[in-house]
């Protein structure tokens, strides 16, 4: 929280507002409406109409009388306790909340104002319970601006958003400042594209702003195509408007009357949320024929993504919309000069119009705060894999990947979901365009320049934490697998290229290398970068050359000694069980799916390799380490 | 995205073949531009782009059918053959794949007898698929079942679901 407290704009919590209204939110992002939380909120308003407290759903601007406020909310950040729900005003978060626990925490917190020790929140390692937000360190670590009101605010409900300053951004934007104005304010804040490429958003919209109208189009990009990251997916879920106002402040700053959302099929919720926000702004008189007043025009429409990753480049998405196969062309011209039916067009990520909204909002030098002098601002950041705490982070740039993976993410995890010391590997930072980090990187600051210096990227914001036990070459294989599949095909050495680099990985995974195949590899990653046309081809060898960096020896081990140092490549291994350590006690009997394993009780267990499918289920049973890699 | 589990699949044909393909036409008010929502729309009624259609579509919207076929084909979402009743969507993306999501698609698909040209039972009843990231990374492994989200998934876990699921079928039937 340290480097935050100057900052107007807080963590989630304190960022709610000082009132002593009762309130229990439900979050309802996609993770823990997987989790039954709807079944929770449901339970909320039953149990506390029982207990005989008035209970309101609706918003309501005077407040509500000793009512109990229950609703819902986008993601409150700690996706691995799913589902959560925060009481107000005690600022009281509880995890892993069945409906079964709703009776309790009526009858113990709301009614006689006790915490109910049993669902807080507990640290990976000291086992210490936190009573809320302020206290754990995985949220009190992180400096939230656009996820500032995500998983307090009810995302379906427009008149809290106006409550918290929702819409006088917009307001301003299209009343109080022309677009010269705009686009100087945006440059002076030094935002930088949140989509991948980092692009200076002032710059963009300058040069789209200057082209002869009458005709524009701004598109938000909320095709978030990166496999395994969801940050525009809970922006949208947790705050749709704030996304919907800076694409209305963008339209107005290039003169654009069009405004489009092109989003992501694959998240259902999500789409919900932005529709339902379009209609409501639109309801409203936001979005429309004159827009406060101004007598200018801005209309909005949602388009939903069929499924292609590249779609996510910008000309690819914009021959999409035009009902056609989402395949890039040559840049220039750009979209700025021409590009939806050829008029000028912006393209902006969600984040970045989020941070649009708040910018113009607080102004550029609030913004300019916290972050480094050439990437000042925050960024979220999808935190997932081997590590104790994941979910939605936002962390200023320059924060660096220690913070990261061992503050707020709670250190590596081993298999079975503990935290282990000396088991971090790995993590992979941008996607399938990005690269790896090693433990040589734990003080590297976060942002686009050191992370290019080291061969990896920003990207999108996608953070996968990998332990010992990951193989680090069928991660380089998993991505390029990706990309093969995702290539549109108009260039050779994209299409072909990726294909070929595939059968290399493949060769090396299943024992077929030699020592060609890297030499051979790395050519071809050379020939790809340079024979593409969009970023898709160009940063498609990113994952294999970042890892031959700093994992050559992983390579050369399944190449030269046709072993996986991981035992998890199902080709190479051949798992044996150390007579010396087995103490018969049965339970990999148990486990094995194929009957492959016998032996008397108490006497040292065989594994029959002719029926062995390697799955390695004995592997994870074996309490004596007894399963090894045979010779 | 709507998974239309409890509509029968609707047969391409009998006197109401093209009737909700020209609502959706209608709808669009036969603009080529908006190919892709029509088609989304068309699959959504169909659960999946039968031939016929896609040709009377093209037909419609005054494009060469090449045009049609060449988006159906473009995009992963349109599926060009029927899929089974329950859709299974298995993530494989970056978390769900480092948290193990393969050895869950490996059983599944050995429970069901597919493989990764068949994706389909013979029954009609399961269609397995894999996915790029459903926005539940933080809780991977994560199994889709029809519009249902399944957290922290094992191969046993899953295998289960498909058994509960098949169970209730031949209960229903
Ligand atoms: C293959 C490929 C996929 C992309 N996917 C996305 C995406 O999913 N979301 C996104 O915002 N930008 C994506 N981009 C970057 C966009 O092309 C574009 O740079 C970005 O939307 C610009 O917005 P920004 O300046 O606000 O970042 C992708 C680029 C490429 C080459
Ligand atoms: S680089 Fe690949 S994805 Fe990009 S235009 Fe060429 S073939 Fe298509
Ligand atoms: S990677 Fe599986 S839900 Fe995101």
């Amino acid at each position: 929280m340290q480097a935050t407290t100057e900052l107007p704009a807080k963590s989630a919590a304190a960022g709610v507002p000082p009132s002593a209204a009762r309130r229990v939110i439900v979050c309802s992002g996609t993770g823990c409406k997987a989790n039954g939380s709807e079944q929770v909120y449901a339970a909320f308003t039953e149990a506390i109409a029982a207990a005989g407290l008035p209970v309101v759903t609706e918003f309501k601007h005077e407040g509500h009388e000793g009512a109990v406020r229950v609703t819902k909310s986008g993601c409150q950040g700690v996706c691995s306790q799913a589902p959560l729900v925060t009481l107000l005003p005690e600022k009281i978060l509880y995890m892993r909340v069945t409906p079964d626990d709703v009776a309790e925490i009526v009858r113990e917190t709301l009614g006689a104002g006790r915490v109910v020790e049993r669902l807080l929140y507990r640290t990976p390692v000291e086992d210490k319970a936190c009573r809320g937000p302020e206290q754990i360190p995985f949220l009190n670590r992180q400096t939230h601006v656009v996820l500032r009101d995500v998983g307090y605010l009810d995302p379906e409900n427009l008149k809290e958003y106006i409550s918290l300053g929702g819409y006088e951004a917009a307001r301003k934007a299209f009343t109080a400042m022309t677009p010269e104005q705009l686009c100087a304010e945006i440059s002076k804040s030094g935002l930088r594209g949140r989509g991948g490429g980092g692009f200076p958003t002032g710059r963009k919209w300058e040069a789209a702003r200057v082209q002869p109208g009458p005709k524009k189009y701004v598109i938000c990009n909320a095709d978030e195509g990166d496999p395994g990251a969801f940050m525009n997916c809970s922006v949208m879920e947790g705050n749709p408007h704030s996304v919907i106002e800076g694409l209305m402040i963008a339209a107005r700053a290039i003169g654009a009357d069009e405004a489009y959302v092109y989003i992501r099929a694959e998240y259902p919720l999500a789409v919900k949320r932005m529709r339902q926000a379009v209609t409501d702004a639109e309801n409203a008189g936001f979005l429309g024929d004159n827009v406060f007043g101004s007598g200018l025009r801005v209309h909005c429409e949602l388009k939903e993504g069929a499924g292609a990753f590249v779609c996510g480049e910008e000309t690819a998405m914009i021959a999409s919309i035009e009902g056609q196969r989402g395949m890039p062309r040559p840049k220039p011209p750009f979209p700025a000069q021409s590009g939806l039916w050829g008029k000028p067009t912006i393209i902006n990520n969600v984040e970045t119009l989020a941070q649009v909204t708040r910018i113009i909002r607080d102004g550029a030098d609030v913004f300019r705060r916290v972050g480094t002098a050439t990437a000042p601002g925050t960024k979220t950041f999808s935190l997932t894999g081997h590590v104790a705490n994941t979910g939605l982070i936002e962390v200023p740039f320059g924060t660096t990947l220690g913070e990261v993976v061992f503050n707020i993410g709670g250190g590596v995890t081993d298999d079975s979901g503990k935290v282990t010391k000396d088991c971090f590997k790995a993590v992979q930072i941008g996607g399938p365009s990005g690269g790896c980090l090693t433990k040589d990187h734990v003080n590297l600051p976060l942002d686009y320049d050191s992370l290019r210096g080291v061969g990896a990227m920003v990207g999108s914001g996608g953070l996968v934490v990998m332990n010992q036990r990951t193989c680090i070459v069928s991660i380089a294989r998993f991505f390029m697998d990706f990309t093969q599949r995702e290539s549109c095909g108009k260039c050779v050495l994209c299409r072909e290229g990726t294909k070929q680099m595939l059968v290399l990985l493949d060769n090396i995974l299943e024992g077929r290398a030699d020592e060609t195949t890297l030499p051979l590899l790395e050519k071809l990653a050379v020939a790809v970068q340079k024979g593409s046309l969009c970023g898709l081809g160009k940063t498609a060898p990113n994952p294999v050359l970042s890892t031959l960096r700093y994992f050559r020896a992983e390579y050369e081990a399944h190449i030269f000694a046709k072993k996986c140092p991981t035992g998890r490549c199902k080709a190479l291994v051949k798992w044996v069980i150390d007579e010396e350590k087995c103490k018969g006690c049965t339970a990999c009997v148990k486990v094995c799916p194929v009957n492959a394993i016998s032996g008397e009780k108490k006497k040292p267990h065989r594994i029959d390799s002719a029926k062995c499918i390697k799955c390695g289920e004995c592997v994870n049973t074996c309490k004596f380490a007894a399963v090894v890699q045979g010779a | 995205m709507e998974l239309t589990q409890s509509r029968p699949p609707a047969a391409a044909s009998g006197p109401d073949k093209f009737d909700s393909v020209c609502a959706i036409l209608e709808r669009y008010s036969y603009q080529p531009a908006k190919l892709i929502p029509i088609l989304q729309a068309v699959q959504n009624e169909y659960r999946y782009l039968p031939e016929g259609v896609m040709t009377y579509v093209a037909t419609a919207l005054k494009v060469p059918p090449a045009r049609v076929f060449g988006v159906a084909t473009f995009y992963t979402y349109f599926a060009l053959e029927p899929k089974g009743k329950h859709v299974l969507r298995l993530c494989d993306g970056t978390a769900c794949h480092v948290k193990q999501s393969i050895p869950i698609l490996e059983a599944l698909r050995r429970h069901l007898g597919l493989d990764e040209k068949n994706k389909t039972t013979p029954d009609m009843l399961f269609t397995l698929d894999t996915v790029a990231c459903l926005g539940a990374c933080g809780l991977a492994p994560v199994l889709m079942v029809d519009d249902v989200v399944h957290s922290r998934m094992t191969p046993a876990a899953a295998v289960k679901l498909v058994d509960k699921i098949r169970t209730r079928e031949q209960s229903a039937n």
